[in-house]
């Protein structure tokens, strides 16, 4: 049966099993090579997604599942890449080989939603599902850390923030 | 001797022909289908109302193309029951039932032909159904789409097959008669009461059944398995992890979700999203002002308190285990931290109703961990729980490692005893699983 939903913004139909894997359809049908199959089995992070906004490990969701949600991915994350999270892990240089990263930021968007100013027991316990085998993981925390302020920054900074308004 | 034996004899054929007298229900004459106008439009909205209420669609339909076409099995400790056909199809469906046949089945349990239902289809509730919300569920169920399908037959063992002998069941455990409030009680206590007890049947899923499968009135709302899934205790006497409040009902029957018990899932999600989500914002209330009597509800600053005390608590022993324990609950913990906790960790002092937290969960706090596991080897899908937001299943683990998942939060997480035999009822649970068509 095909499946409809929306992916990065652009709705798509693949015409695939019910019961293919989210990850085989972005990446082998939509052809967004940027989402990393590691384990297949739900442990290691890297096929991380946004599924209507929340981290979902694309391995192990059957793309019927996602009939009519939006889905994320690392080439959705911002029109040119410029995400704060994606200008932290430049700045502090986090990825080693990168294969694991894609997820990582991943979750990391996730988990700002949750948590706009994520503690390190915040990160360590929503992240840790989100394995580096290049042990990236103090840089990852500290572009997270740095990307969380930025954005803390802009939304004080906006025009529709309370405490501008109270100031105006 | 031979008198005797005679007397005996005829005494008992006797007794026999009063057993049959007293089950004997007459057949209504069948009718033509209704003229198209016989309903105002009126009756009809209000009749689906009723029909989302007492959650019809549920049980009575297999394939959401053909509702209400029937067919879906039950099976029971006394064999598989099937959904008949409530479309009004003439042949197969209630197309020839009058008014006063519906009404009949609805509080006697008896068919238009005058045989006697079982009762899985629940007349012992719908006999305190008011006659005009019983005649706007006929007018609906008499405008729908007729369906030809004909449920297979059921298949029960003897002697529970006789359908005679459910007048002796009756005798004994069925109360008719129509609703009447409680002038002690508030009138949306009443309301809820009403709809809960009635059309709603809650108490037939969440009230275990006794030998005969009568409703347990000693035991309301103690939670009962319901087609392989657990409808957990609501009772008082029953307290979940956190008490609930009335808001808290309110959401979790609004939404599919409460942030103190988990997300709806199984034959509930179907109640909440399918059946309730017509029926008005008045009428969930008044549910949620039942239930808070039911459950022994408390204020919420009270409810947020114990929540966060428990959070606390699981997290430290769940600490406690990564550092001391080498065993299979160390294993759980590792499973948890990797697989689990992405979407599942909170902070003690803020439970984010999106990321449920398992120790507050009714699943993990259940004696039965069925629900726990059929959630977790499935997932949630979007249209179940929160609308629009999804678990995958984790199916591709195998039984050792969900096992050493679940003793791990049963462990850290709650105040139960461990689960015996977990390994074991995955298995089962995969097998159900993968040929169920839920
Ligand atoms: S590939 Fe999906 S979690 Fe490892
Ligand atoms: S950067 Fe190599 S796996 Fe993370």
């Amino acid at each position: 049966m095909p499946t409809s939903f929306e992916l990065n913004g652009r709705s798509v139909t693949l015409q695939v099993a019910d019961d293919t894997p989210l990850l085989w359809g972005i990446r082998e049908d939509a052809g967004l090579t940027g989402t990393k199959y590691g384990c297949g089995i739900g442990l290691c992070g890297s096929c991380t997604v946004l599924v209507n906004g929340r981290a979902t490990r694309s391995c192990i969701t059957p793309l019927s599942e996602v009939k009519n949600l939006a889905v994320t991915t690392i080439e959705g994350l911002h029109p040119s890449g410029e995400h704060p999270l994606q200008k932290a892990w430049i700045k502090t240089q986090t990825p080693q080989c990168g294969y694991c990263q894609s997820g990582q930021i991943m979750q990391a968007a996730a988990m700002l939603v949750d948590f706009p100013d994520p503690s390190d027991e915040q990160i360590d316990n929503i992240m840790s599902g989100n394995l580096c085998r290049c042990m990236a993981y103090v840089r990852i925390r500290k572009a997270i850390k740095l990307a969380a302020a930025e954005m803390r920054d802009d939304i004080a900074s906006s025009p529709t923030a309370p405490e501008t308004a109270a100031h105006e | 001797m031979k008198r005797l034996a005679i007397g005996t004899v005829a005494l008992l054929v006797l007794l026999l022909m009063a057993m049959l007298i007293l089950a004997w229900e007459s057949s209504i004459a069948q009718q033509d289908a209704p003229a198209e106008d016989t309903f105002s439009q009126r009756q009809i909205d209000r009749g689906e109302v009723i029909a989302g209420l007492g959650n019809c669609q549920s049980c009575h339909t297999v394939d959401p193309e053909r509702p209400y076409a029937g067919g879906r099995a039950f099976p029971t400790p006394f064999g598989t029951l099937y959904a008949t056909n409530i479309t009004p199809h003439p042949e197969s469906g209630i197309g020839r039932w009058s008014e006063a046949a519906f009404i009949r089945a609805m509080r006697e349990g008896v068919a238009r032909d005058g045989s006697h239902l079982f009762p899985a289809f629940p007349y012992t509730h719908f006999t305190r159904v008011r006659d005009e919300d019983l005649q706007a569920l006929y007018a609906y169920t008499m405008t729908r789409e007729p369906v030809d399908a004909r449920a297979p037959e059921n298949d029960l063992t003897f002697p529970f097959n006789i359908r005679l002998l459910q007048a002796g069941w009756k005798l004994l455990f069925f109360e008719p008669g129509v609703w009447q409030p409680d002038t002690e009680k508030s009138d949306a206590w009443n309301r809820g009461e009403y709809l809960a007890e009635g059309l709603a049947h809650c108490s037939a899923c969440h009230t275990p059944r006794n030998t005969f499968g009568a409703e347990n009135q000693d035991r309301d709302y103690d939670g009962a398995m319901v087609n392989n899934w657990y409808a957990p205790a609501m009772s008082a006497g029953n307290p979940p992890p956190v008490a609930w409040t009335e808001s808290e009902l309110y959401t979790y029957l609004r939404e599919g979700a409460s942030t103190y018990h988990g997300v709806a899932l199984g034959s509930m999600a179907d109640v909440v999203h399918q059946g309730l989500g017509i029926v008005d914002d008045s009428d969930i209330r008044a549910l949620a002002t039942y239930f808070s009597d039911v459950t022994g509800a408390l204020p919420e600053d009270q409810t947020a308190a114990q929540a966060s005390r428990r959070i606390a608590d699981a997290q430290r022993e769940s600490m406690a285990m990564r550092s001391n324990d080498t065993g299979e609950l160390n294993r759980g913990e590792q499973l948890f931290s990797n697989g689990c906790a992405a979407c599942h960790y909170n902070s003690a002092d803020d439970p984010n109703v999106l990321r449920p937290e398992l120790s507050l969960n009714s699943a993990l706090n259940a004696d039965n961990p069925v629900n726990l596991i059929r959630a977790t080897l499935r997932g949630v899908s979007n249209e179940s729980g929160i609308q629009g937001v999804l678990m995958p299943g984790f199916a591709s683990w195998n039984n050792a490692d969900l096992a050493a998942l679940f003793a791990f939060l049963r462990a850290t997480h709650t105040d139960h005893p461990a689960w015996n035999d977990l390994e074991q009822r995955i298995a089962r649970q995969r097998s159900d699983v993968t040929t169920s068509t839920e």
